[in-house]
């Protein structure tokens, strides 16, 4: 029931994150045209605006931007003319999709088996070590990683290509880049609740029981002690998904990122438009999906 | 909670963790020298040298940037941009971020779904774009209103911020979230349900169970934010919406130095030291948090 309700509320939700984006863009100073060749006449300005409806009301082209939503038409992109930013899209989503994807496989699978070991060994040498190494991965963004990476194991050592997105090889660094950080920060989490689940009732009541088998005791703990990565995993997609800007610019992928930001610069309305709207579409779902995942792991979590 | 927790056993606690102690006499060692290297340093942050690229040596201990200005002094100077940035998003977040989910959490019901569905709404902006767009909205109009109410003088402060601002705005939202999953699940412990048959008040449940539970998580997460709000510094001073050159913060050194990777020479000089910089005020600040964090929740600290 629960769910049906937040499944219904995505429609409105989208809309009116649209409706912001559609709004802030247009109230900033400064207009699509600003940037041409040679400084357009107002009759030039005129004749642009016109051939893209820009000179309708905002409800009118609110209404039209949402009707070619539907048929999956997002307009033409008033900086790259001849292309639609449907096709812009399509192009740049899939790869920034999977190098988001790349590197959330990488956090998780990195950072969980550490943060476990940490919680286990807690207060012992190996802790200390896993811990510092954490904090290091927490302490250094994919910012420098990115860059050292290219400086040590690319161009020095020449295992890896410097840049460029085309056979896996390419792939290799800029998941590291992106995902480091999101590893150290799971284990730094799951260290936290895990060791803080060793210690609750019911893994000392299985031990007193004679479940003496570890593996065993660490299903039932990981299982609990999880929740808080879960809950972190939303916001960690959604950085990821925004936040290769960086990694993507580093390594020259052509992937989402650079159309985000070159938009609003470029105040390309359809543009801007259309990728606030596959976020939002984005976001909205992955964060439903998070929540569902919680109530499935946490019986406790009753939600009406 | 049966472990006595005073200030003074707190404070024991606390100097008994060297490594967070030690953290702390970096950190504090860090913003003196940040705020004293004015008056310290023979070099002025945006005075060029004819040394354009020089490595690290006598004249320059930490080399030169690419207009041969020294860059240990731009450095510090970017240093104290980063902390600023990053203690304004931590206290935002602590506040803010606290408060709405601890409500959220604990009231429940309507209430946690309206602020939920805020924070939702607020999530599915990207948040990079959401601070683009609030800085690309009001800079010009808090520019008029800062010439109007205050002089000319106070304009080149609408940047920084319209920059604190917007990062505030996108760093309590992981808080909240974070906040109120703990709170959701402690509710329903037994702990709690037994103060609450036995007539406890919601604010005094609220501040003797739920509030001590989640002090961990709220200190060991205000730490992990203020690496991340300062990462968001350096996206928005690399697209150019951060701060301004000259002026320079740790991401615009590290932006800079990025940039001069090329396959012919290695400028590493200009993408170690600040990227190291960073890396200790940061490594400084989550040990720190980290000490502060076993020495206020002794349950399943350090023993």
């Amino acid at each position: 029931m629960y769910f049906l309700k937040r499944i219904l509320t995505l429609l409105p939700l989208t809309l009116l994150i649209t409706l912001l984006a559609f709004v802030l863009v247009r109230v900033s100073p400064g207009g699509p045209f600003d940037k041409e060749r040679a400084p357009a006449s107002p009759e030039i300005e005129k004749q642009l605006r016109a051939k893209y409806h820009l000179d309708e009301s905002w409800p009118r082209q609110y209404l039209r931007f949402l009707g070619g939503a539907v048929r999956g038409d997002l307009g033409p992109s008033l900086k790259y003319r001849n292309h639609n930013v449907t096709d812009i899209l399509l192009q740049g989503l899939p790869v920034s999709a999977l190098l988001g994807t790349l590197a959330f496989g990488f956090a998780m699978g990195l950072g969980i088996p550490w943060g476990v070991f940490m919680a286990v060994r807690r207060g012992e040498g190996g802790d200390h070590t896993a811990g510092f190494l954490a904090l290091l991965a927490v302490c250094v963004p994919g910012f420098v990683i990115g860059p050292l990476l290219v400086m040590v194991l690319a161009i020095k050592l020449d295992w890896f290509p410097v840049a460029l997105w085309a056979s896996p090889w390419h792939a290799v660094l800029p998941t590291m880049a992106l995902g480091l950080f999101y590893a150290g920060k799971i284990s730094r989490l799951l260290r936290e609740s895990m060791s803080g689940v060793l210690h609750l009732e019911f893994v000392t009541a299985a031990r007193a029981r004679g479940v003496g088998n570890p593996a065993l005791l660490m299903k039932h703990a990981l299982r609990v002690a999880i929740l808080p990565v879960v809950s972190y995993s939303g916001p960690m997609l959604a950085d990821l998904l925004t936040g290769s800007f960086v990694i993507e610019n580093l390594f020259q992928i052509p992937g989402i990122g650079v159309f985000l930001v070159n938009s609003l610069q470029n105040r390309d309305y359809p543009m801007t438009a259309g990728l606030v709207m596959v976020f939002a579409v984005l976001l909205l779902t992955l964060n439903l999906l998070v929540d569902l995942l919680y109530v499935k792991l946490d019986r406790r979590v009753k939600l009406e | 909670m049966s472990t006595a927790s005073t200030p003074v056993s707190n404070w024991r606690r606390f100097t008994r963790n060297r490594p967070a102690v030690a953290s702390a006499a970096v950190l504090g060692a860090l913003v003196l020298l940040t705020l004293a290297w004015p008056w310290l340093a023979p070099y002025r942050p945006e005075a060029l040298g004819d040394a354009q690229f020089a490595p690290p040596g006598g004249a320059h201990w930490f080399g030169t940037d690419f207009l041969g200005r020294d860059q240990l002094t731009r450095m510090f100077y970017g240093a104290r941009v980063s902390l600023a940035v990053g203690a304004a998003g931590a206290a935002v977040s602590l506040v803010l971020g606290v408060l709405c989910g601890a409500v959220a959490g604990y009231v429940g019901g309507r209430v946690d779904g309206i602020l939920m569905r805020f924070v939702d709404i607020l999530y599915s902006l990207p948040s990079v774009v959401f601070a683009i767009v609030l800085i690309g909205t009001f800079e010009p109009m808090l520019k008029a209103w800062l010439v109007k109410n205050f002089s000319e003088s106070v304009v080149p402060l609408a940047r920084p911020l319209l920059l604190f601002t917007s990062l505030g705005a996108v760093s309590w939202l992981t808080m909240a979230r974070i906040v109120r999953g703990q709170v959701l699940s402690l509710r329903h412990r037994l702990f709690v349900e037994a103060s609450r048959t036995a007539g406890a008040t919601h604010v005094g449940i609220l501040r003797k169970h739920i509030l001590p539970n989640i002090a961990g998580i709220v200190i060991a997460y205000l730490t992990l934010t203020i690496p991340t709000v300062i990462l968001y510094e350096s996206f928005l001073s690399y697209l150019g919406l951060g701060i301004q050159p000259p002026h320079a913060s740790l991401g615009t050194l590290i932006a800079e130095g990025a940039g001069q990777i090329n396959p012919i020479r290695v400028y590493w000089w200009m993408l170690v030291f600040p990227g190291g910089l960073l890396a200790l005020l940061l490594l400084a600040l989550n040990f720190l948090g980290d000490g502060l964090r076993d020495a206020l929740e002794p349950r399943g600290g350090a023993k």
